[in-house]
């Protein structure tokens, strides 16, 4: 090996630092979802996650990761495994009848009842006179 | 940085047992339908394992050059010349870390876990962009790796990201918003010697002499030779860009940038034809490039032991924090 231009790597002397043993499975601990509020009150959005042995450390890197740069007040830190969510093929769960129109305050035109109430009242009163 | 323009094949025959794998022909359709109609493949949608194979290979090579680059760059951040070069430097440094962090977490979704990922790199099984094989002598080299390095990199992030594996996308989104600080704090570093000293400007002009020939014509990878397979990868949108279309883009883009300031590049051959638009150049040493990514690199061997010595020597710390339930699982998103 060529002597490195990095001093502080000719100082790690690398020759004598042990052959790799591979990474273990799990060795980069298990990962949590970030989730990022950039303005008190608002909703906290998922931005990715980030891998962490407890909470508390996944808050210290998520700052580094999702918190260096766009305004941030908040972060929380939710370990992946505990997320429960339902599976995207099953989706037509959420399609209900087309017209949804009565849980729209749209779908009860009330002002119309009113009026012609108020106009049959009158051509009553009218055919009394 | 560092768009992986380059992705290394993989092997024939690995190739070959993907590519032949019978999927069922309508969920295929299906998923074809919906790449033409623009839409995201998301993690848990189906996929052809071609699909996941190529994707996973592109993205954690993307992830390797992040990780990788950051090295040849950190080379200067305890010589950069000024205060506000150094912030620049440990900044930009930082950001391509966390884009190795990004992409790998994007490649996670597709099943492959980090640390298999890290021990394919460590063991030279899995290849990184070859641009970071090439040393970074003098601060102007720096200069001109956050300037043209970073610039190859957008380009070939811009196409990326308006590809079809959703999470690869979002994690682009964000990185190619870093980049544009890159590249121009690149180019500040890069003006600031073109028009300093003549000693400077002899520098810069040495930097660029060794990073445009071989390392930055080599950056986009050889022209495609266009086969059945690219073809496809080109129709699930994995590959949105030639090569070739990519170089002639960031020939384009930059190297007018470079003339102006009275700057010249090792190739006599290099001009644009007005008529047809297309720039000519002289081809850089293929051999060379391929000699490089198996290995034979001036800096591979450093590369790879320096991420080795991170791994072995923080892997102490890893395990005293370690938590003994902790639960594995890919992640959703
Ligand atoms: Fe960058
Ligand atoms: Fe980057």
């Amino acid at each position: 090996m060529t002597e490195s231009l990095d001093p502080r790597i000719r100082r790690a002397d690398l020759e004598a630092s042990p052959a790799s043993s591979g990474l273990k499975q799990n060795e980069h601990w298990e990962t949590y979802a970030i989730f990022h509020q950039d303005k008190r009150g608002a909703a906290h959005e998922f931005v990715g996650i980030v891998h962490a042995p407890d909470p508390e450390l996944a808050l210290v890197f998520a700052k580094e990761q999702f918190g260096r740069r766009k305004k941030t007040v908040n972060l929380w830190a939710v370990r992946s495994s505990d997320i429960y969510t339902f599976q995207h093929e099953d989706d037509d769960m959420f399609s209900t009848v087309p017209d949804k129109n009565y849980r729209e305050a749209s779908g009860y035109p009330v002002r119309k009842r009113i009026n012609k109430y108020l106009f049959d009242q009158k051509e009553e009163e009218a055919s009394k006179a | 940085m560092y768009g992986n323009a380059y992705i290394e094949p993989d092997s024939e025959l690995a190739a070959k047992m993907a590519a032949s794998r019978e999927e069922d022909p309508e969920k295929l359709a299906e998923f074809e339908a919906r790449i033409a109609r623009g839409e995201k493949i998301e993690p848990d949608d189906w996929m052809p394992a071609e699909y996941r194979r190529q994707l996973l290979r592109m993205i954690e090579q993307h992830a390797h050059s992040e990780i990788i680059g950051a090295l040849p760059e950190g080379t200067w951040i305890t010589r950069a010349p000024t205060l506000r070069r150094k912030l620049a430097l440990i900044a930009k440094v930082q950001d391509e870390v966390g884009h190795g962090h990004l992409l790998y977490s994007a490649a996670e979704t597709l099943g492959k876990s980090r640390e298999a990922m890290i021990n394919d790199l460590i063991s030279g099984k899995s290849k990184y962009s070859n641009i970071f094989n090439y040393p970074a002598k003098t601060w102007a080299d720096i200069a001109v790796i956050g300037f043209l390095v970073d610039a190859g990199a957008i380009v070939n992030q811009l196409a990326n990201a308006k590809g079809s594996y959703g999470p690869y996308c979002r994690a682009l989104e964000r990185i190619c918003y870093e980049e544009s600080f890159h590249l121009k704090q690149g180019y500040d570093a890069f003006v600031a010697l073109a028009v300093g000293t003549p000693v400077q400007r002899e520098m810069l002009q040495d930097a660029l002499n060794r990073w445009w020939f071989p390392p930055m014509m080599h950056f986009f990878g050889p022209p495609d030779t266009i086969s059945v397979h690219t073809e496809k990868l080109m129709r699930w949108k994995v590959k949105m860009a030639s090569n070739e279309e990519m170089r002639q883009d960031f020939i384009e883009q930059y190297v007018p940038k470079i003339w102006e300031l009275g700057m010249t590049l090792p190739d006599p051959a290099l001009r644009k034809d007005e008529a047809t638009g297309v720039w000519e150049y002289t081809q850089p040493d293929w051999d060379e490039f391929f000699r490089v990514i198996n290995g034979d690199g001036l800096c591979n061997k450093e590369r790879l032991a320096v991420r080795r010595y991170a791994e072995e020597n923080g892997r102490w710390v890893r395990e005293a924090l370690m938590n003994p339930i902790q639960k594995r699982m890919v992640p959703y998103a």
